[in-house]
């Protein structure tokens, strides 16, 4: 904490989120309510194959069609047939693929644009789709990772020669030794499977080329508005100074708006080259072929320990699904999770690896989490693996191994330094609110009386890390950006205040936070602060939102940009009341003179006199503001326990969560309500990935999970209420001491869920249930053990 | 996705709608709640010519009350159904299952009677209305005829309405005291079409079943009747043991499909679990 915070008004409480009265009584401006005169209606001809040599493109039809103005392919835009980036080129010897806007001669996934229409209004866009005729030579599918890695196997791009996109090791310790020494070794093969994130708002972006600086703006709706500005001019060539990118009201992301997509660039290149607007909006079904996914890895998890429980080592060996081009960040996902394979646990020894593929899939990149769940998945689910191997309490195993509290700050076998963290204090309210010997008794008494319908109790006892900083260790991992963050705070002539943000918000209720954390630096009112943000001519620097990242690292820019104001309006309060700055304190918005009530002065009334000028310290510069761009120490290193009752009926293998209890450590909360919030739709989406949601493809590379009806998402019927709490463990890289609470739910409950189902099932021979853990499957499992157990 | 291009009429009367139907020929189509024909039009699955909005049609709405009978009009709202007290009182496992069709925007606009025209084979009403022998009540440009629900569904997404027909009612039969009521819906997410379902009606006589009615959603093009099962469930005893050996009968001969969500044997095993659940509810055991 700094000296300027004198007091705590705003920040802890549940304010309710200030944005939603506009949100929800529909006074919002999406992407696809924005109306521009003159706009040109963007719709795109997708292969309908997975992998194919494109051997004629007839748009004759097309273009006869009413209303239609134009039809590209490939060959028609030529140079302008910009490449879609990726910035983060994991090793030196990484394939990197050009993924072009339009493709040219082959279609690699189901959903690859072949052509762009244009027609002055959006059903008649529609319509054109069936004018253009598309010829297809198949090639083979590439479907399966390993038999992609196979001599032989056909190539997704043939001219990298290879399917394998890159792999990369990380020893840490002497992991051969560790086993040697171990008495247990468990190793699983644990499957992510793919993940379509399905935001509410689908993708869409408008371009109008006529801003009055001759600027193109952009409206897209995306989470990361200023990568999104920097990545469009490096890929098209139209500099940056001309390229505006607002981000309105997004709704939601998950990860698949942080992305700078080929529809962004051919809205921006057609655009400009027509000199009309042009708009494109995305259909929901085209959102679950051609939005990113996330996940698909292959996971082949070893542990090793003693009789006795004591952890030595662990060996993860990934292999990673591409898809079929890298985007922003596709090969770096399953390494945000290197660093995490160990979480909360001490071990001597851990070997990290993973190999990148080539698939004829969609591509894949960040999904809330990215790259932590999969960890935390992979880590819980083994603990609860060895505890059953050693007949031990799942709980006391981990008791047994994880970081006390006494020993923060930690450095784990991985690298990393936990600053702090007390996984004892949020298990033991855990447990208490959980009821955990009276489920554990129910769960007996089930198993003896032969119950059709079984108790099991899921536990995840989670750390991870969020911000990704500092910006000199993203550079050190390759990644082709800072992990900084922006603000200004400007104090207007009347009092009122602009706070600029370079964090961009798609749901998460930054404009209240942000409120509550400048109106206790500046001690003014939270409705006296109005919160810019997702606009690069108004917030011209930021590094956007994903990760967690806004309030770990944009609340640390937000906090000294209000400082940096408080300083200044010291000085200029000191100078007109004629006494030292060090004799003055701030209280409530108000600079008082030390032992001398009388004499006082107001925020406010100092912003007015920064405005006139008339009467400012010699040398100092007119108006009150202040600007920071923050680049923080460290990530910070959330954590909870997680516990889920899970029933699961025997005969028709459908699994219920019956309670979930959660105690969440994100250090300092600034807004408890928007905390458990995030906490309730983490917990939700997790629970998505463990019994409901996953992209099935057939061998032919199709998407057979291509509508909601049958990539299924849970709701709240199918959820029970979720009892939430926290414990407050202050970061100390954070001056708040905050960490962030985004994806911290996502992170946990997937293998809380899947520790509980198997351990409903674990009497039955049951060791471990594929995601989804649906009906089928887990009818099939349980057959499938007890055929064996006859056997 | 936008739809293709049709043309749309809301006719006043129902013979208005059966002309403007007929006048537009095979690629018209009926247009009620909407909430199955509109997802097919907005992915160009469907490309009718002409929609024909019915909605509206005062004589297409409403619950009655007809001696030993209750008569539901097509077009009335599942909403207005599963809380009507004729249906409560005399179809109670319409409104039971009614209760368990789709969520309850859908359940406001979605109508009765479209749910039985739309024919889709993880439809839940379709089969109750099977097992409860419903009628319906179909009018065309020559007049209307009744058809008993067994000959109703013919097909994937197919009735016996012809396309220029509309279904106007449909009746359902009181079944007197002594019976019980029940339907086991299994899907994976609330919202979620069934997987598998079952309707059970079944009436009891002193420690016995005496009458046995079960039905099988999805497990066929259309819903069908589990006749083994309703078989040795007649004479039974009514108990755990009696049910469970008469259950076991009740995937014999169907020969469902295999899809994403369950494969066919899956599907045979849920008809024989949820056949014991629902005729266990029926039967009170």
């Amino acid at each position: 904490m700094t000296a300027t915070v004198e007091h705590t008004a705003n920040i802890g409480r549940p304010l309710r989120r200030t944005e939603d009265a506009r949100l929800l009584t529909g006074q919002t401006q999406w992407t696809d309510n924005i109306k521009l005169p003159g706009v040109l209606h963007m719709t795109l001809v997708r292969s309908p194959v997975a992998h194919a040599r494109i051997t004629s493109v007839d748009k004759s039809a097309a273009e006869a069609m009413p209303n239609v103005v134009a039809v590209f392919t490939a060959a028609d835009l030529g140079e302008l047939n910009a490449r879609v980036p990726c910035v983060w080129p994991v090793t030196d010897d990484i394939v990197m693929p050009e993924f072009p806007a339009l493709a040219i001669d082959e279609v690699r996934h189901v959903g690859d644009v072949v052509a762009a229409v244009l027609a002055t209004d959006a059903a008649s866009a529609e319509d054109a789709l069936e004018g253009v005729h598309v010829e297809y030579d198949t090639l083979p599918a590439v479907g399966d990772m390993e038999a992609a890695l196979a001599e032989g196997a056909p190539l997704v791009h043939s001219s990298a020669g290879t399917n394998q996109c890159y792999t990369m090791n990380m020893p840490c310790g002497d992991y051969a030794a560790a086993k040697a020494a171990a008495d247990v070794v468990v190793s699983r093969r644990f499957i992510q499977q793919r993940m379509i994130a399905s935001p509410m708002e689908p993708r869409a972006v408008a371009v109008s080329p006529m801003g009055t600086s001759g600027e193109l703006t952009i409206w897209s709706a995306t989470q990361v508005p200023h990568v999104l500005r920097v990545l469009l001019a490096l890929s098209t060539g139209i500099p940056e100074n001309r390229i505006r990118v607002i981000a309105p009201d997004v709704g939601g992301g998950f990860g698949s708006k942080l992305q700078v997509y080929r529809e962004e660039i051919l809205a921006l290149v057609l655009a400009n080259k027509l000199g009309r607007p042009v708009k494109w909006t995305e259909t929901r079904s085209e959102n679950m072929v051609a939005t990113h996914h996330g996940r698909g890895q292959i996971q082949d998890v070893e542990v090793a320990a003693t009789k006795d429980g004591i952890l030595k080592g662990l060996k993860v060996t990934l292999t990673a699904d591409m898809g079929a081009y890298l985007q922003i960040i596709t090969p770096g996902i399953p390494l945000l999770g290197m660093f995490m394979y160990n979480g909360i646990y001490k071990m001597d020894a851990y070997d990290f690896s993973c190999t990148g593929v080539f698939t004829t899939k969609t591509p894949t990149d960040a999904y809330r989490g990215a790259g932590r769940p999969e960890s935390t998945y992979a880590i819980e689910r083994i603990m609860d693996e060895l505890a059953a191997e050693i007949g031990m309490d799942p709980l006391e195993l981990r008791r047994k191994n994880w970081i006390t509290h006494e020993e923060f700050p930690y450095t784990t076998v991985a690298g990393l330094t936990y600053d702090t963290g007390n996984y004892e204090a949020a298990t033991a309210r855990a447990l208490e609110l959980f009821g955990y010997d009276e489920m554990r008794a129910e769960q007996k008494r089930r198993r003896d009386s032969g119950d059709v319908v079984q108790l099991g109790i899921g536990i995840s006892t989670f750390t991870e890390m969020c911000g990704l900083a500092p910006s000199r260790t993203l550079g050190a991992l390759k990644y082709v950006a800072g992990g900084w963050e922006n603000c200004t705070i400007r104090v207007l002539p009347l009092g009122k205040v602009e706070l600029v943000t370079g964090t961009s918000p798609h749901g998460q209720g930054h404009v209240t936070a942000w409120s509550q954390i400048a109106s206790d630096v500046l001690g003014v009112p939270v409705e006296d602060i109005e919160v810019i943000h997702g606009d690069t001519a108004r917030a011209p620097y930021g590094m956007d939102t994903y990760g967690s990242r806004s309030l770990a690292v944009g609340g640390q820019a937000i906090l000294r940009a209000g400082e940096k104001v408080v300083e200044k309006a010291k000085l200029i309060a000191a100078h007109q009341m004629e006494a030292n700055p060090d004799d003055l304190e701030f209280v409530d918005g108000a600079f008082r003179v030390k032992g001398d009530p009388e004499r006082s002065t107001t925020i406010q009334a100092v912003a007015f006199e920064a405005f006139t000028a008339h009467n400012l310290p010699d040398g100092m510069e007119p108006t009150l503001s202040g600007e920071s761009t923050v680049d923080p120490a460290d990530f910070s290193f959330p954590h909870g326990t997680h516990l889920a009752a899970i029933e699961v009926d025997t005969e028709t293998g459908k699994a219920t969560v019956r309670k979930y209890v959660c105690v969440d450590d994100v250090g300092v909360q600034i807004n408890p309500m928007i905390v458990e919030g995030q906490v309730h739709g983490g917990i939700a989406q997790g629970i998505g990935q463990a019994l409901y949601e996953g992209a099935v493809y057939d061998d032919d590379g199709n998407l057979l999970t291509a509508t909601l009806a049958d990539y299924l998402i849970p709701g709240a019927p199918d959820l029970p209420s979720f009892i939430t709490d926290s414990t407050v463990t202050p970061s100390t890289t954070h001056p708040l001491g905050t960490k962030g609470v985004g994806e911290a739910g996502t992170i946990a409950s997937t293998p809380a869920i899947i520790n509980g189902v198997v351990d409903a099932l674990r009497h039955l021979g049951v060791t471990d249930v594929t995601m989804p853990a649906t009906p089928e499957t887990v009818w099939r499992t349980i057959a499938t053990a007890q055929s064996g157990a006859q056997a | 996705m936008i739809p293709a291009t049709f043309d749309y009429v809301r006719p006043d009367s129902l013979a208005d709608a059966v002309s403007a139907l007929s006048g537009g020929g095979e690629d018209a189509k009926v247009l009620a709640g909407g909430q199955s024909l509109m997802p097919m039009l907005r992915v160009r699955l469907s490309a009718p010519t002409l929609l024909v909005d019915c909605s509206r049609l005062s004589e297409l709405r409403g619950i009655s009350d007809d001696g030993d009978a209750i008569v539901i009009g097509a077009a009335t709202p599942h909403h207005d159904v599963m809380h009507d007290p004729l249906v409560m009182a005399h179809a109670p496992l319409v409104a039971r299952t009614t209760a368990m069709v789709a969520d309850p925007a859908t359940r406001h606009r979605g109508t009765f009677g479209g749910s039985l025209a739309h024919a889709d084979p993880a439809g839940d009403l379709p089969t109750v209305s099977l097992v409860l022998g419903a009628q319906m009540v179909l009018a065309g440009p020559d007049g209307r005829r009744t058809v008993g629900a067994s000959d109703f569904f013919v097909d994937y997404f197919t009735t016996a309405l012809e396309p220029d027909e509309i279904l106007v009612s449909v009746r359902i039969p009181k079944l007197g005291v002594g019976w019980g009521y029940d339907y086991q819906k299994f899907h994976r997410t609330a919202q979620a079409w069934a997987i598998v379902g079952v309707a059970a009606a079944v009436r009891r006589e002193n420690g016995t079943i005496a009458e046995a009615r079960v039905g099988l959603t999805n497990m066929a093009a259309s819903p069908g009747r589990a006749a083994a099962t309703e078989a040795a469930l007649v004479g039974a005893a009514a108990t755990d043991d009696g049910i469970a050996a008469a259950a076991a009968h009740a995937a014999d001969g169907t020969n469902p499909t295999s899809d994403l969500h369950a494969k066919a044997d899956f599907r045979q095993h849920l008809a024989r679990v949820l056949t014991g659940r629902a005729v266990r509810v029926a039967t009170g055991v």
